[in-house]
């Protein structure tokens, strides 16, 4: 039989790849970790078999490799070490320590012109410990994520008062009402994802969850155990920040009442499927409105150095809508959450002076860099 | 073995908390699988590690039509067929009209077994083909193989399908390596396969490390042609213009055996057993996995009210002229065999020549608003 052939005849063809997985794996790499198996069995072949299944585009560099459970990132540690080093501007996990800090009383300046900003949102993901994620999980640890996840939030009260929406059971009047809210997430479609395993049973253990008032939203089982999203219409992303941190703070007190915590370590922060999540997790953003500064041509040049990137209003790879964007944090690893959505904060506040002075016909400066970049 | 871990891990869940929600689900899986079968396999795996969820997989995340009733599920190797025999044989037994697991399966690849086949009418029967599908005994099937594997698998098949000459003298083209040149004949040629795109084949896992070892070999002819890795190891396949089914039978046997003759030679049989003929990756394709047909016109008999019964009765099917799941185009139809397993290669091909030949005298005489009822025939 040959299912146990010598490795080289296993190591995949890379050669019209760009990710960061096809970047890093050396055939003596592979040779080294393709024996081995996390606790739970995932195996290195699994991890990267999304990167091998989607070459990638030769401008945009996707990171080709997710983790199946939180001890992935130790048992392919040196896969993923350099990879996250690629993808998070250095970031040594073996001689770094990343902050968590949720505490949103340190933010300042977080209310933007509603004149420009016509909405503000803060998301990150959370994962259960103990538990697979969405790329190995099996149906029993699936539904499990989602009764620990609902019994917690069935626990929020005042303006988190909410309710959760099963996949398999909501009628149709409360899906098309999900639509028309843009809350109803899909069966995934990008082959990023379905390629890794993560469609797998659908919709099985797959729903949302909202409050009341439709601004604080849980998915459960979509690429992450759980993904958290704050939002609101306009520009107070100050109080979009303290309910998203408020939020999250009270979910996780009510697992750990039932005695499950959520994937974290001092090196990588929190522990999400795909390494470019690592650390917050979190993308803060508008979507704001910059006719004129958006037809410069020092735009791209402005949003890298204010560490910044654009998105279209769909999210990501799609195009923007007139002269509106969705402008978010490049960095999830390495700076706390304070830090990244004052990155935010201020960030648009430099593009809005930007576009303000150009309404005038003054000229716009350039920032520069952020020290060490 | 590091394949298994995974299984012991999901052990230490019930089997109510694993068992799959298939109460949308119209497949032979989803009407077969009970909580006590799934318990008693949920434990076991196949040598090189395959698991019943791996099995089902496809028929979980894809519940299915009304109408059609697909599988819902794959083998991952040879072994699979025994390990899971508490799913899979009832399964046999719903897809191939009630065959028992007691039952034996006949091979008959001689051509000159076959009455007639050369006189189809080429005004009304344009084109004629035969395929099966062939797995090389030792390695896993698509489902389940690895990129090692799949690349012995094309070595061995190239090697093999360089031995062979005069009319099956021909050339190998990779998938990944071809020039634009040779890809825009194959295309014009309606050779190239593609990437799968059919959920039912990539929740399977049959389209991992595409292009990786996948190609098609074809002889100078165009008369002859193999895919290598799509979604069984090797897919043979004759065809030529017009309705010589009995030609296109020739060259299909001849091919066949003359390329199970090289693997053997290197100690490579194709997977077969007498119960179930030649093990391919769909249990919907056991026995000789032949699916012999016609491209037909016959745009009187197809509207007529009697022609999905004639049909049945004479155990063929109808798809559209682009394979499965396509529609018909200007009355011209692909008619093929419907079993697969219970009959021989020979049997199946002959209920394709008669089949077809009655239904284009159909044809002829509804053309001349003449009664067909006289010449309905008894069920096959």
């Amino acid at each position: 039989t040959y299912w146990f052939l010598p490795h080289s005849t296993a190591y995949p063809d890379l050669r019209q790849h760009n990710n960061c997985m096809a970047s890093h794996l050396t055939p003596a790499i592979y040779a080294k970790l393709c024996d081995k198996s996390t606790p739970n069995g995932y195996t290195l072949d699994q991890a990267i078999q999304t990167g091998v299944d989607n070459p990638g585009h030769p401008f945009i560099k996707t990171v080709g490799m997710v983790a199946g459970d939180e001890e992935t990132y130790e048992v392919f540690a040196d896969l993923l070490d350099p990879i996250i080093r690629e993808r998070h501007n250095g970031y040594d996990c073996r001689t770094m320590t990343h902050p968590t800090d949720l505490d949103s009383s340190k933010l300042h300046s977080g209310r933007f012109d509603e004149r420009y900003v016509l909405s503000s949102r803060v998301r990150t993901g959370r994962s259960i410990r103990g538990l697979s994620l969405p790329p190995a999980c099996t149906r029993a640890e699936r539904r499990e994520v989602e009764r620990v996840t609902v019994d917690a939030l069935a626990g929020l009260s005042g303006d988190l008062a909410g309710k959760y929406y099963s996949l398999t059971q909501m009628t149709d009047a409360e899906q098309q009402q999900l639509i028309d809210d843009h809350f109803l997430f899909d069966k995934p479609v990008s082959p990023l994802l379905t390629c890794a395993g993560m469609a797998r049973d659908w919709p099985d253990a797959r729903g949302i969850w909202h409050n009341n008032e439709k601004t604080f939203l849980v998915w459960i089982n979509e690429e992450d155990h759980t993904r958290v999203i704050s939002m609101e219409k306009g520009g107070n992303m100050k109080r979009v920040f303290d309910r998203f941190c408020r939020g999250l703070k009270e979910v996780e007190r009510m697992i750990q009442e039932k005695g499950w915590e959520f994937m974290w370590n001092e090196k990588l922060g929190y522990i999400l499927t795909c390494p470019s999540n690592l650390g917050t997790g979190l993308r803060a953003g508008v979507h704001v409105n910059l006719p004129r500064l958006s037809k410069d041509p020092r735009f791209s040049k402005i949003l890298d150095n204010l560490r910044l990137q654009k998105r279209g209003t769909g999210g990501v790879d799609t195009a923007a809508v007139g002269s509106t964007f969705d402008i978010s944090n490049l960095d999830r690893l390495g700076q706390s959450e304070v830090q990244l959505v004052q990155t935010v904060v201020d960030g648009v506040n430099y593009l809005i002076e930007c576009e303000k002075k150009l309404e005038k016909g003054q000229d716009i400066k350039v920032p520069a860099p952020p020290k060490g970049n | 073995m590091a394949k298994n871990c995974h299984n012991d891990y999901k052990m230490k869940f019930s089997g109510d908390e694993e068992f799959p929600d298939l109460s949308l689900h119209n497949n032979h899986m989803a009407k077969v699988l009970t909580k006590d079968i799934y318990n008693k396999l949920r434990g076991k795996s196949t040598p090189s590690g395959f698991t019943v969820d791996d099995i089902i997989q496809t028929g979980v995340d894809n519940p299915g039509h009304p109408f059609i009733m697909t599988v819902g599920c794959v083998a991952g190797d040879e072994e699979s067929y025994e390990v899971f025999k508490d799913l899979l044989d009832p399964i046999i037994s719903d897809r191939h009209s009630g065959y028992k697991p007691t039952d034996k399966h006949r091979t008959d690849l001689n051509f000159e077994n076959l009455k007639g086949g050369d006189d189809l009418d080429p005004a009304y029967v344009l084109s004629s083909r035969v395929r099966t599908g062939r797995s090389i005994k030792g390695f896993t099937l698509p489902p389940h193989n690895s990129r090692g594997e799949r690349r012995t698998i094309e070595k061995l098949s190239i090697e093999a399908l360089a031995t062979l000459s005069g009319e099956f003298k021909g050339k190998y083209y990779p998938l990944n390596g071809m020039t634009d040149k040779e890809q825009d004949q194959l295309i014009n040629d309606h050779f190239l396969f593609d990437k799968p795109v059919s959920p039912l084949l990539t929740c399977a896992g049959m389209a991992r490390d595409w292009p990786d070892a996948r190609g098609i070999w074809h002889n100078d002819a165009k008369t002859f042609l193999v895919w290598v890795n799509e979604e069984d190891h090797l897919r043979v396949i004759s065809m030529q213009q017009g309705g010589n089914m009995k030609e296109v039978f020739r060259r299909f046997c001849t091919g066949l055996l003359k390329i199970e003759e090289t693997f053997k030679k290197h100690n490579h049989g194709f997977m077969w057993n007498e119960h179930l003929g030649y093990v391919l990756t769909c249990p919907s394709n056991l026995g000789t996995g032949l699916r012999g047909g016609v491209h037909v016109k016959l745009p009187k008999l197809s509207t007529h009210a009697k022609f999905e019964e004639i049909l049945t009765r004479l155990r063929l099917q109808k798809r559209g002229t682009g394979g499965v799941d396509t529609a018909s185009v200007g009355g011209v139809f692909d008619i093929s065999n419907a079993d697969r397993l219970g009959s021989s290669e020979v049997d199946q091909v002959q209920m394709v020549v008669d089949g077809v030949k009655l239904m284009v005298a159909m044809e002829k005489k509804l053309e001349k608003s003449e009664s067909i009822d006289d010449m309905i025939p008894a069920q096959k």
